[in-house]
């Protein structure tokens, strides 16, 4: 490790050279052992898998160079512990401990495939050696992902070897800071935290901005219920994000960055510091970087856990020390944001595309998506869909291909029925717009929007005016209750809702709904108040029977809303094996030996013992 | 804390058109701002003039072409060609649903609450016809305890609490004490303190600026509850009666009970722009105090009996008389007051003069400002304010040096902090305590009490030596700057650091900020004027002004602050020893004979005794009869032991003050006379502004105004003086002033005038010495650094150095009637550093006794590091712990003020037994 010294590069040359170094130990034939250690591999044991491993090499000793990595998210999670063998890119899925002897016999020391590991493709039943294989990865192209299960995050090394770092390099020893603009303006990158403002304004208008000193951050509040596609980058390929803030302060003249993570993050909380410490070190960091006249350095500041500080004027008075409340943006935070100082904010996927848009040219990125909206989009792919996991998707792919391609389609035999994107204030789309492209515009105008990247497939189990409630539910928790609208009116919509959920819901309700709506879309705050209403909105747009049917009938067509729908017993699928009536709390179970069973319904408290105890399905919903 | 501001001056400024009109803004103007000022009401609640928008309540929405929805009008700066409506059915929809949204939390009872006829959000509510059923009201809403709980100044009820927002803001950027937060989030939201500690625990000073801005009545004085309704209040305009800032107050007053209920101020006046401090808001408690004297009392047999006004007068013109006939004019000596208006204080010293026929007339001046009067009037010609509060806001620098600014004249403050925090200005603190200003300050120096000249000497060194003095504003507009130079040449840093304790190059930084500024204020109070070099203080700090210039135009200036309410009038009226109203020498025989001829008597050309030479007079026996209106030099003067037995022994004393303070204790006869809010008159605040003081409720008993009394007495010893009303007494002094040839109630009535105001036509005077100095030429005076009167020895090792607290006013008669000031200041303490209070085995609250070669008090010890080893400091308030037994009544030679800034002492636990 002649090159990794704590010596400090000095010049875009030394890090070439070391680059070059690194490089040239990874030789196509170099045993590697990856295993996924993002969130979702993790809560299934793949740390663990990942000691095993690492202890195994060391029992194989020097006569066989192995390495085994800890790596971020590989997006599959639904097959986690995901385990990748070089040469060959062998992908394993649902590795257990016991198989770690077995793979490494046969597939490290034997390169044999261990068949039983392999994904099987639900549909054929074919076997798949290589992620190219599978549809679920073939449909997706990786740019911002790209690093993300390849290198260990917390080797800065790892990084480099992969072309890390000579994005920055080519910024500081060829482009002005206004190329450097150009070029991201060339891309067409739009950032990716939800608003979708283009990137190259926000930095030309940072830049041109008077004052001194300037700020680049960096928003790591992803926090959104079940996506963690910031998460994913920040713990799986830390680097990147330094890279992208080290180009953009570079672009717009800044000599300190924040990124702000959510304190609920902690691995990468302590990937972004080790990165951080080990750029440092290797003068990626601080005074004169590389040699240069550039200097810029990076804090880390976590958050307390409001969702609302994801937006950037509550960020920054969270940054500030002061409680994490937007402002009226009468002046653009470019202009007076941080401290009252010109201040550029991007996301983490917006950052983390930066070094790729740099090394290959906004041109190239600019090939990737649609008219409006260039490259690609991460999203967190969860709900009833086969595979739930991490995406990376070209703008422009339609809802139908992320839905039935990626994600297998919908588990279970079941009907796909909505699928919400843009975290909890997006909205609601239905199976008639499935064809819809994903992309900024064409999502704003079905009432959702792309957000952050969130998106929650929906089947025909789901009731919409619940997934309405939910969402409100949750916005109504986490305005910060500043302006009036957002603060009382979200919670009176989410009193309408509550009654019609519970059958106690009046004509009118849905018009009173909208009219509220309209005042928070037209007259909150911030943009969590602004889009806040966009559940509800999308739901009665493309639902309305559904809370047609909960007001004037009583009755929640996905039968999921208690004391809207009742359960009966078929007396077809009945075979009087008694279960349910041992199991019913509330003695409404009526029923003999070969006499089919009958509910009470006066009785009866709707717990749904029965439903989920009966094993010949013979309880319905109705 | 933006003063309104004017419009369509100047051209190329933003037009904008709103309901059709064209108007002309201003550049940074916001839309609502524009509308405001034009008469064009748009409905807002969490807008204050004071105050950074914030855009949360969301009732101001207009609509703007080519905005895409509605915008809110408070957070949107006009740009040139936006056209605005204000008033659409739409907008009006969605004002009445916000309206719905805040009544839903808003527990509505206006016909129980306070603020009825003043809240906002209730014209609102008639005005968008609310029915307050439209959304269901929330469950459980009761009063819960908060952080208000138990507090004497205000209470918070969350019930009405629409969370706008104002009083967290005002807070923080007015005030900048952010004592004041939301808690929780969403429908929970409500306002406290940092982790809900008790208001008085917290950073609060109690100013009372969140009830101010509150816009229902979440926020309301706590003693105000349930006496009155603000529709049913009757509110009179006039002056504040505490410090010199003289900011308006509005007294409001129910008028079936003849109380004042509450103190509010308007957004928008001047100088206080609607703000105030906790003495203005809380501290009017006295007024209608059971203690108030509401007959005359004569001393019979060492007892007080209760006398009629013919009684009295006749008893006092008698003795007058009688002494004067035996001993002459000159055994007599008149203080008169600083708590007075003008007119009493006119018609005081006519009476001493031109009456009694002396020039000992003095008031307390004496005590705090005569150096100033004294050095300045040498300097520049005239010994005032020279410059305009407001233009504080704008000066590039700030150097405070001996005023503790916020706790003394805390409105003033706020113009510093805003200098600081919104206009970026440098401040020097230049004070032996890191007094509350030092956070804002670029350098704090912290000089031994007494080296202020060594300091300012040093710092002329620096800026001579550094080539930063304004050479041609020496050679055109001064004289004598060789004679300073010569004396500075020697001073250097170095030098002075060996005596105030200061840093060298701290000296030199303070001296590099101050001259290299743009514009630079002197902010100076009783830290350079109480000292026996007090005059050579002053001269100092006029020859850094004139070195660098900052004299003579706007934001610069040598700006000492008055520390009474009318302290600046009561030199003006000629309440001093040695000159008429005006600053007319008694001596000049021209003067002498304009004013034989105005009031109709022979007058003395002799220069008379200043208040603690009339002391010490007594003393010699040259002093036989003393009147006293309004002062109370029992409590107030140095040296209390020496004081005390003077008043003892003088043979005839007569009070005429507003209480039985501890001075009318040794009278023969009292006087009950009537407050600020009981009568008509004006006040000169420190700015020189002459303001209205107008009579709000009834006096108590027979009280009666003081320059009523006087009249009675002069008549009744043979000089007939009336004048009906006190706007017929503004009127003579107007005759006889020249500085204020042109005011007139009529002039004052809506905004005060600031003087030299020679005649009806001139506008006043906004800073003074503009192209030449009053004298001519700017005269620098070298001085030479002359130690204190009494310095540390083995004996009295520690510096006592004494002064104000924010909370308390001078001698407590007043401010100590207050349930809310008693609340957070109960009594007086010493500040003692952490180092000398381990040695001495002294914590925090024990009692000490402080000792001085003239007397000693017990007082709690207050263990701070606030304050320098080897010094301690005591407020001279309270009548319990009266700092000024321990003071030392050296003086001045020329201005003969007293150094009650320094004087030895040594500390000790008071072990209890």
């Amino acid at each position: 490790m002649t090159v990794l010294g704590n010596a400090k590069l000095r010049s875009t040359a030394e890090l070439e050279h070391m680059q070059e170094e690194l490089r040239a130990r990874h030789t196509p034939s170099a045993k590697c052992v990856r295993v996924c250690t993002g969130p979702g591999c993790a809560v299934k044991g793949s740390p663990k898998l990942y000691e095993l491993f690492c202890e195994a090499v060391e029992r194989t000793g020097a006569n066989v160079e192995i390495e085994a990595k800890s790596v971020g998210c590989h997006g599959l999670c639904e097959c986690g512990p995901i385990v990748l063998i070089q040469p060959g890119n062998i992908f394993y899925q649902k590795v257990e401990e016991p198989d770690i002897a077995e793979i490494f016999r046969e597939t490290i020391l034997g390169d044999r495939v261990v068949e039983k590991l392999l994904y099987e493709n639900p549909a054929t039943g074919q076997k798949a050696v290589t992620p190219e294989e599978i549809t679920f990865y073939k449909v997706q192209k990786r740019i911002a992902l790209a690093g993300n299960g390849l290198i260990e995050p917390t080797k800065i090394t790892d990084y480099i070897a992969e072309r890390g770092y000579i994005a920055l390099a080519k910024v500081i020893s060829s482009m002005a800071p206004e190329e450097v603009v150009s070029e991201v303006e060339a891309s067409g990158l739009r950032g990716r935290g939800g608003g979708g403002f283009p990137t190259a304004r926000k930095w030309h208008s940072c830049r041109e901005a008077e004052g001194l000193p300037k700020y680049v951050i960096c928003n790591g509040d992803e926090g959104d219920p079940g996506a963690f596609m910031d998460r994913s980058i920040m713990e799986g390929n830390p680097h990147s994000v330094i890279e992208g803030m080290l180009i953009g302060a570079y672009a717009i003249g800044s000599e300190q960055g924040y990124i702000y993570v959510r304190n609920e993050y902690p691995l990468a909380v302590e990937h972004l510091k080790t990165a951080i410490s080990q750029a440092r070190e290797m003068g990626l960091l601080g005074q004169n970087i590389l040699g240069s006249a550039f200097s810029f350095d990076i804090r880390i500041n976590r958050g307390g856990g409001a969702f609302v500080c994801g937006e950037s004027t509550a960020l920054m008075a969270s940054l500030e020390g002061r409680p994490g409340e937007p402002r009226a943006k009468y002046i653009h935070t470019v202009e007076s944001g941080f401290r009252g100082k010109p201040t550029n904010l991007n996301n983490v996927e917006t950052w983390a595309n930066i070094p790729q848009i740099i090394n290959r040219g906004g041109e190239w990125f600019a090939g990737i998506g649609t008219e409006e909206s260039k490259g690609t989009k991460v999203f967190s792919l969860v709900g009833k869909v086969k595979n739930t996991g991490l995406v990376e998707v070209p703008m422009g792919i339609t809802l139908r291909r992320i839905v039935e391609e990626i994600g297998g389609g919908i588990a279970g035999g079941k009907r796909f029925k909505a699928v919400q994107t843009g975290g909890p204030s997006g909205g609601c789309i239905p199976a008639e717009h499935l064809d819809a492209r994903v992309d900024f515009d064409e999502l704003t105008k079905l009432g959702s929007m792309m957000g952050s990247g969130g998106m929650i497939v929906m089947d025909e189990d789901t009731c919409m005016v619940r997934v309405a409630k939910y969402f409100t539910n949750f916005l109504q928790k986490e305005s910060c209750g500043k302006c009036t609208p957002c603060r009382e009116g979200l919670s009176q919509m989410l009193h309408i809702l509550e009654r019609i959920t519970k059958g106690e819901g009046e004509v009118g309700d849905v018009e009173e709904l909208e009219g509220l709506a309209e005042l928070l879309e037209g007259t909150a705050l911030c943009a969590l108040g602004k889009t806040a209403a966009n559940p509800i909105m999308s739901t009665i747009r493309y639902f309305r029977d559904e809370y047609d049917a909960h007001i004037k009938e009583k009755r929640c067509p996905a039968k999921e809303c208690r004391g809207l729908f009742r359960y009966e017993i078929d007396p077809e699928a009945c075979t009087a094996c008694g279960i349910c009536l041992k199991n019913c709390p509330a003695d409404a179970i009526t029923g003999e030996k070969k006499v089919s069973h009958v509910i009470n319904q006066e009785k009866c408290t709707l717990c749904g013992m029965c439903w989920e105890k009966c094993p010949f399905t013979a309880v319905l919903k109705v | 804390m933006g003063e309104p501001r004017p419009l369509g001056k100047g051209l190329g400024e933003p037009a904008v058109t709103i309901n059709g009109k064209a108007l002309v803004g201003q550049t940074g103007q916001s839309i609502l701002e524009l509308a405001l000022a034009n008469g064009i009401e748009i409905p807002n609640l969490c807008y204050d003039a004071r105050l950074s928008p914030s855009g949360s309540c969301r009732l101001c929405v207009v609509d703007v072409e080519g905005e895409e929805g509605p915008v809110c009008a408070c957070t949107l700066q006009i740009q040139p060609g936006m056209v605005v409506r204000t008033e659409t059915e739409e907008l009006r929809a969605i004002r009445k649903t916000v309206l719905e949204l805040l009544f839903y939390e808003h527990r509505g009872a206006c016909t129980t609450c306070d603020e009825n006829g003043n809240c906002k959000l209730q014209r609102y509510a008639y005005e968008y016809q609310l029915s307050d059923d439209v959304f269901e009201p929330p469950a459980g809403q009761e009063q819960r305890e908060n952080y208000t709980t138990g507090n004497e100044a205000l209470e918070y009820d969350t019930g009405k609490c629409i969370r706008c927002g104002r009083c967290i803001r005002i807070c923080e950027e007015v005030q900048a004490d952010s004592a004041l937060t939301f808690k929780g989030r969403a429908a929970s939201v409500e306002v406290t303190t940092a982790f809900d500690i008790a208001l008085n625990d917290s950073t609060c000073e109690l100013c009372g600026q969140c009830i101010s801005s509150c816009p229902t009545g979440a926020l309301y004085e706590r003693a105000a509850k349930g006496k009155g309704q603000c529709k049913d209040l009757v509110r009179t305009r006039t002056t504040c009666p505490y410090c010199g800032v003289g900011c308006q107050i509005d007294l409001n007053v129910n008028p079936k009970t003849e109380r004042i209920i509450r103190v509010t101020s308007e957004v928008g006046c001047i100088p206080n722009n609607g703000n105030l401090c906790v003495k203005g808001r809380f501290g009017m408690d006295f007024i209608a105090s059971d203690k108030r004297l509401t007959e005359p009392l004569i001393k019979r047999n060492g007892k007080f009996e209760k006398a009629t006004w013919e009684e009295a007068i006749k008893f006092v013109a008698e003795r007058l008389k009688c002494i004067r006939s035996e001993f002459g004019a000159d055994s007599i000596a008149g203080l008169s007051s600083a708590k007075c208006t003008n007119e009493d204080n006119y018609v005081f010293q006519k009476f001493i003069r031109a009456c009694v026929g002396t020039n000992n007339v003095d008031h307390c001046a004496r005590l705090c400002h005569a150096s100033t009067v004294v050095g300045l009037a040498r300097a520049f010609g005239s010994g005032a304010m020279t410059n305009s509060i407001d233009e504080l806001k704008k000066a590039g620098c700030i150097f405070v040096i001996g005023s503790n600014t916020t706790e003394a004249h805390p409105v003033i403050g706020l113009y510093i902090k805003e200098a600081v925090m919104k206009n970026g200005a440098e401040l020097i603190v230049a004070d032996p305590r890191a007094i509350d200003l030092a956070r804002f300050a670029r350098l704090h120096i912290a000089q031994a009490p007494g080296t202020d000249v060594a300091l300012i000497n040093a710092m002329m060194n620096v800026i001579i030596a550094e080539e930063l003095h304004d050479k041609s504003f020496i050679k055109e507009r001064t004289e004598d700057f060789e004679k300073l130079e010569a004396i500075v040449k020697g001073f250097t840093p170095e030098k002075a650091e060996g005596i105030t304790t200061i840093p060298a190059d701290k000296i030199r930084a303070a001296a590099r900020l101050y001259a290299k500024a743009k514009t630079a204020s002197i902010i100076y109070s009783m830290g350079i004027t109480q000292h026996t070099t007090g005059t050579d203080n002053v001269l100092s700090l006029a020859n850094l002004a004139m070195l660098t210039g900052n004299v003579g135009a706007e934001s610069t200036g040598v700006n000492p602050l008055r520390g009474q309410n009318n302290v600046q009038g009561a030199c003006d009226l000629g309440a001093l020893p040695d000159v008429y109203p005006g600053y007319q020498s008694v001596e000049d025989s021209q003067i002498q004979a304009k004013f034989e001829s105005a009031w109709g008597e022979k007058l003395s050309c002799r220069t008379g005794l200043t208040v603690v030479e009339m002391m010490h007079a007594i003393e010699e026996e040259k002093i036989k009869a003393l009147y006293v209106m309004g002062e109370n030099p029992a409590l107030s003067d140095p040296n209390l032991n020496r004081t005390r037995r003077a008043l003892q022994t003088v043979d005839f004393l007569a009070v005429q003050d507003i209480f039985l303070s501890e001075t009318a204790e040794y009278a023969d006869v009292v006087l009950p006379s009537t407050c600020f809010a009981e009568k008509d008159g004006t006040f000169t605040n420190t700015e020189r502004r002459v303001q209205r003081v107008r009579k709000a409720v009834a006096p108590p008993g027979q009280a009666r105004s003081d320059w009523e009394i006087i009249c009675e007495v002069a008549t009744k010893m043979g000089y007939p003086m009336a004048y009906g009303r006190a706007d017929k007494i503004m009127d003579e002094i107007a005759t006889v002033t020249p500085i204020y040839g042109g005011m007139s109630f009529e002039r004052i009535d809506s905004v005060g005038l600031q003087w030299p105001c020679p005649d009806k036509k001139h506008p006043g005077t906004r800073f003074l010495h503009e192209g030449t100095f009053k004298r001519g030429k700017g005269k620098f005076h070298p001085v030479e650094f002359v130690a204190a009167d009494e310095l540390p020895d083995e004996d009295y090792p520690f510096v006592l150095t004494t002064g104000r607290q924010l909370y308390q006013f001078h001698t407590g008669t007043m401010t100590r009637k207050s349930a809310v000031i008693n609340q957070v200041s109960p009594t007086g303490y010493v500040e003692i550093h952490p180092d000398d209070a381990e040695r001495l085995e002294i914590s925090s609250g024990e009692n000490v006794e402080v000792i001085t070669r003239r007397g000693k008090v017990t007082t709690p010890a207050r263990v701070t590091s606030s304050i320098e080893k080897g010094w301690l400091f005591i407020p001279f308030h309270f009548r319990e712990c009266p700092a000024n037994m321990l003071t030392n009544d050296a003086l001045d030679p020329t201005a003969k003020i007293p150094e009650f800034k320094v004087c030895a002492a040594a500390v000790h636990l008071v072990r209890s037994s």
